[in-house]
């Protein structure tokens, strides 16, 4: 077993690092204008990596398909949220379309 | 004016606050499943505090509790973690300026307060919004992993809830409005299928970090340069016409995430984007 202090460390190093790369596009945006050319595609770059984490938190669980509940759910929000539907109706739509499959028997 | 501005405040409040409750119950899973396989009970809320992104902190606990080593759970929970680099070029001028602002705004950068800051259009309320999501974020997080802590086993399952769901959807909803301009949609589909086809034999971050490649489709053609903000600007003037169901009526009330279009959802189903076209 780790000893407190191990699992300190390892916090912090974990918590360090995060924040490093956290920092890193501010501390050079303080810095430096960017281009509206590279500003875009910054925005470009954080929709794509936004969009992989939908596809793949919707439809994975640790490399392997999640079960049927949970891509449903998120399609019920997305169909939803395509039809303009609010904030609040999108998000307790999916919830709830996958609580209720998983209700059903549904994995 | 003015009306309308509190109008999209307030919405902007409900819809932060609705993803706060629902992080404050993961945070109790968080705190329970933690305290529950072993490791000591300051250690869920510590990693809350200093590192403050849950999927690596769920990754991190995963490993340990596995009987993997503490050294390969903070370099799985890194790679977890290095999509923030790309996050930071995004939504850096979303902290405000001085350093205070932006080493605290620099901590509070999530999945979430970026997804809300870049469904804003202009430069206030996209400041706005990334600090009431991240700060609200923060608390509810952690107040939600130190009541699982102490709570134990109440809920542990938030499957059962359909919580596993509401993410991806929140998600969903504010990238939206951005996969309606037409190169950013193709790159964020390319990538979305890259990050799929990796991630049965790529470790817990890689995918989603090797999707970065899908930038490159927003430039297959070359025949134009994608255009997010442009585009959802232009896009706010034309919603403010005649859309009843917009209750502030002021046609860019970006924080609700009510852009339509483009369903990308079914990740691997992309029928959809070809209607997608208005």
């Amino acid at each position: 077993m780790t000893s407190s202090m191990g699992f300190v460390l390892a916090a912090v190093v974990l918590g360090l690092g995060t924040f490093a790369f956290r920092f890193a596009g501010p501390l050079l945006r303080s810095r430096v204008e960017l281009a509206p050319r590279v500003e875009t595609l910054m925005a470009v770059a954080a929709v794509v990596l936004l969009t992989a984490l939908v596809a793949t938190t919707a439809l994975l669980e640790g490399g392997e398909f999640a079960g049927f509940a949970r891509p449903a759910g998120v399609v019920v929000g997305g169909v939803l949220a395509w039809r303009r539907a609010p904030f609040i109706a999108v998000v307790v739509a999916a919830a709830a379309t996958a609580a209720g499959l998983r209700l059903l028997g549904i994995p | 004016m003015r009306s309308v501005k509190r109008t999209i405040d307030r919405d902007l409040v409900r819809d932060v606050g609705l993803v706060c409750a629902a992080v404050s119950l993961v945070g109790v899973s968080f705190g329970a499943i933690a305290a529950s396989s072993g490791l000591p009970a300051w250690l869920p809320v510590l990693l809350s505090i200093v590192v403050f992104a849950g999927a690596s902190q769920f990754v991190f606990v995963g490993i340990i509790a596995s009987g993997g080593s503490i050294l390969a759970a903070v370099v799985a929970g890194l790679l977890v973690n290095a999509r923030h680099v790309p996050f930071g070029f995004a939504v850096g001028d979303a902290l405000g300026t001085g350093w205070i602002r932006r080493i605290a705004g620099t901590h509070l950068m999530v999945d979430e307060s970026v997804a809300f800051a870049l469904a804003q259009d202009d430069a206030g309320r996209r400041r706005k919004a990334y600090w009431a999501c991240g700060a609200g974020i923060f608390v509810s997080w952690n107040v939600g992993v130190v009541a699982g802590v102490l709570g134990g086993t109440l809920v542990t399952d938030t499957d059962a809830f359909g919580l596993d769901a509401a993410f991806p959807a929140v998600l969903l909803a504010l990238v939206l409005p951005s996969l309606r301009d037409r190169a950013t949609r193709r790159a964020a589909l390319a990538g979305a299928a890259i990050a799929l086809a990796t991630a049965p034999f790529s470790p817990a971050g890689l995918p989603v970090l090797l999707a970065l490649a899908g930038v490159l489709a927003a430039f297959a053609d070359g025949a134009r340069s994608p255009g997010v903000r442009r585009s959802r600007a232009a896009r706010g003037q034309r919603d403010g016409s005649g859309d009843a169901g917009d209750a502030d009526g002021s046609g860019d009330a970006g924080a609700t995430g009510n852009g339509n279009d483009a369903d990308a959802t079914d990740g691997n189903d992309y029928r959809d984007s070809s209607e997608a076209e208005s």
